[in-house]
């Protein structure tokens, strides 16, 4: 700013300058919470996987606390029920997220395809397991999976199938149909709200031109929608990596199967609250942050260097 | 899915019929799959209302799709008082913890996202830099120090843990922000300040009320997602009388494995009981959560 504009109106600087700053007291509350809860707890991760509480004596003794650097992150690195967790969901995302997504989009497209008073019958019925919550819906599919409740097992039993649901094959299986039974809706309005918002012309035009319907959905819808694809994709990823609460409750109708430490989440959850080891399990948290992190950007990049054809 | 619309590339893709946009096989395919798909969708709830009308005995012995003898009050009846009513407790738990956090975090929010979205001020960009990025950090990452931070503030097993850090929520102020600078034009604030009204009587008497459609949204959402929270009322909340609906039912569905009374009857009468109110609100705030998937996707 130069001089002689200060100078010309400084009372109408002042005059600005307080309306900033009574605008900039707007995001104070917000930001006093966000530094409380947010940030005071990613450094207290930091500081409390630096230490390593031990116990002297056979555990009656005073506890001690010892500054131990980077021993339990080092040691999170190398524990492999960790990391077999951690390898058991990633598998399960690279084959569950992809057909979920694929899934959505048929459905988006489907919906998309009919006629508007169609849709808007269908569209409500599809979005139900939208409204179920997630626990609730969890417990629905552990009873649909159930040999003594459920009707799955009779159904399958019909085609000469002995299909068990909880059983280590098929646990992964299990889960995935719950999560695409809850999870199809919400990507499916996503989608659906983006194919809405292209010009209809576009279709009428490739139509006259002799392009199937399938072609279109094809070579137009999609690429038009990768933007909202890329964003559904992403919030899968960091929620997936992070599953917790579905395999927390299969593992009360199947311990054998679903372990303590299936998921990195409930490995964590197991070292904080049933060993009390919060030093460890923050480290493991890092440890997690940074997988998921690491994940969405890699996919993040992958996905915006790609061509758009 | 994909079978069909193969199918109908290699027998349908009828070339140049510039008059019928949409053949009578496409009608049909498209309509089989939605057919398909909401057969799949609404089937477990169908079941989940069909057993919450039966017995304990003919939940194992009858078909799961079909009725048999209809006993959904005296279901009611031993769920409402079971162990002297704490279904109920829990119910009226989750609605305090969700509405009191909900209200305060959209107030809270909605303010941030407005001050974000109409001043210029030093560190507003290091402040959506701060929003934007915590959206990465897990969930997880933040459950354990928050632990260990709630117990340090004496909050553990009070009300508080739950109700107090969802307030600060940054996805709603990204929500807030957005939704502002959509539906609030500075030309107006700028016509105010010139009438000589304050900033905090503007926000409260123009931004506050062209926001509120916006604000039903972030409280729709918010809403939801505390009710659905299962993580953090399963660390934070100790005493059973403190719980909420969802960590109730996780108990009940835990009680069959470690001993031989059987609870699945209370469960599904439960969770029925427990999604009531979710989606009375969800259908009848349909218009306010379509408009904040999309102002979600807006990036």
């Amino acid at each position: 700013m130069s001089r002689a504009d200060s100078m010309a109106s400084p009372a109408v600087m002042t005059w600005r300058r307080i309306a900033a700053i009574k605008g900039a007291s707007f995001t104070v509350p917000f930001f006093l919470g966000f530094v409380l809860f947010t940030a005071v707890p990613i450094v207290l991760a930091l500081r409390e996987s630096m230490y390593t509480t031990k116990s002297s004596g056979l555990g009656f003794g005073e506890k001690t606390i010892e500054l131990s650097g980077l021993a339990n992150l080092l040691k999170g690195v190398g524990d492999e029920r960790f990391w077999a967790g951690m390898g058991r969901v990633a598998l399960f995302a690279a084959i569950s997220i992809p057909l979920i997504q694929v899934a959505s989009v048929a459905v988006a497209l489907l919906l998309d395809a009919a006629t508007r008073k169609v849709a808007a019958r269908f569209r409500l019925a599809l979005l139900i397991p939208y409204m179920i919550p997630g626990i609730v819906a969890t417990l629905i599919w552990i009873y649909l999976y159930s040999p003594d409740v459920g009707p799955l097992t009779p159904f399958f039993a019909l085609f000469g199938m002995d299909a068990d649901f909880y059983s280590g094959e098929l646990i992964w299986v299990s889960i995935g149909n719950l999560m695409a039974w809850g999870g199809i809706g919400f990507n499916m309005l996503i989608v659906y709200a983006a194919l809405q918002a292209v010009p209809r012309e576009i279709f009428e035009g490739a139509r006259v031109d002799g392009a199937s319907e399938l072609r279109i959905a094809w070579s137009i819808k999609v690429p038009l929608i990768r933007r909202s694809l890329v964003l559904t994709t992403v919030l899968s990823i960091i929620g997936t990596l992070q599953i917790f609460s579905d395999p927390m409750l299969f593992r009360s109708m199947a311990p054998e199967t679903v372990t303590r430490d299936f998921t990195p989440i409930m490995g964590i959850y197991d070292w904080a609250f049933a060993q009390g080891d919060f030093n460890y399990a923050a480290a493991l948290s890092i440890i997690l942050a940074l997988v998921v992190g690491l994940a969405s950007a890699i996919f993040y990049r992958f996905t915006n260097k790609a061509p758009t054809s | 899915m994909t079978t069909t619309l193969d199918r109908r590339t290699v027998t349908g893709a009828a070339p140049r019929q510039p008059v019928a946009p949409h053949s009578k096989r496409t009608k049909a395919t498209v309509l089989f799959g939605l057919i398909a798909f909401t057969v799949y969708s609404v089937a477990p709830v169908w079941w989940l209302i069909v057993s919450a009308t039966k017995g304990q005995s003919d939940l194992y012995t009858t078909n799961g799709l079909w009725f048999a003898e209809f006993r959904l009050l005296d279901n009611f009846r031993e769920l409402f008082t079971y162990q002297d009513g704490i279904f109920l407790t829990w119910m009226w738990n989750t609605v305090v913890y969700s509405f009191a956090g909900t209200a305060g975090m959209t107030l809270i929010c909605v303010a941030c996202g407005y001050g974000l979205a109409m001043y210029r001020f030093r560190g507003r960009g290091v402040m959506m830099g701060c929003i934007i990025g915590s959206f990465l950090v897990p969930h997880a990452l933040l459950t354990i120090p928050s632990f260990l931070l709630y117990t340090d503030l004496r909050m553990i097993d009070t009300p508080w843990a739950i109700i107090v850090p969802s307030f600060f929520s940054a996805f709603s102020v990204y929500l807030a922000k957005v939704y502002a600078e959509g539906a609030i034009p500075h030309e107006l604030l700028e016509a105010a300040r010139i009438d000589g009204a304050g900033e905090y009587r503007m926000f409260f008497v123009i931004g506050a009320r062209l926001m509120s459609t916006g604000a039903a949204t972030i409280f729709l959402l918010g809403f939801v997602g505390s009710w659905n929270s299962f993580f953090g009322p399963l660390v934070y909340l100790r005493s059973q009388d403190k719980w909420t609906v969802m960590l109730g039912l996780y108990s009940w569905l835990k009680v069959k494995v470690d001993n031989s009374t059987d609870l699945t009857g209370l469960v599904v009468v439960g969770s029925i009981v427990s999604l009531i109110p979710m989606v009375a609100l969800m259908v009848s705030m349909q218009r306010y959560w379509r408009s904040g998937v999309t102002l979600g996707s807006l990036k």
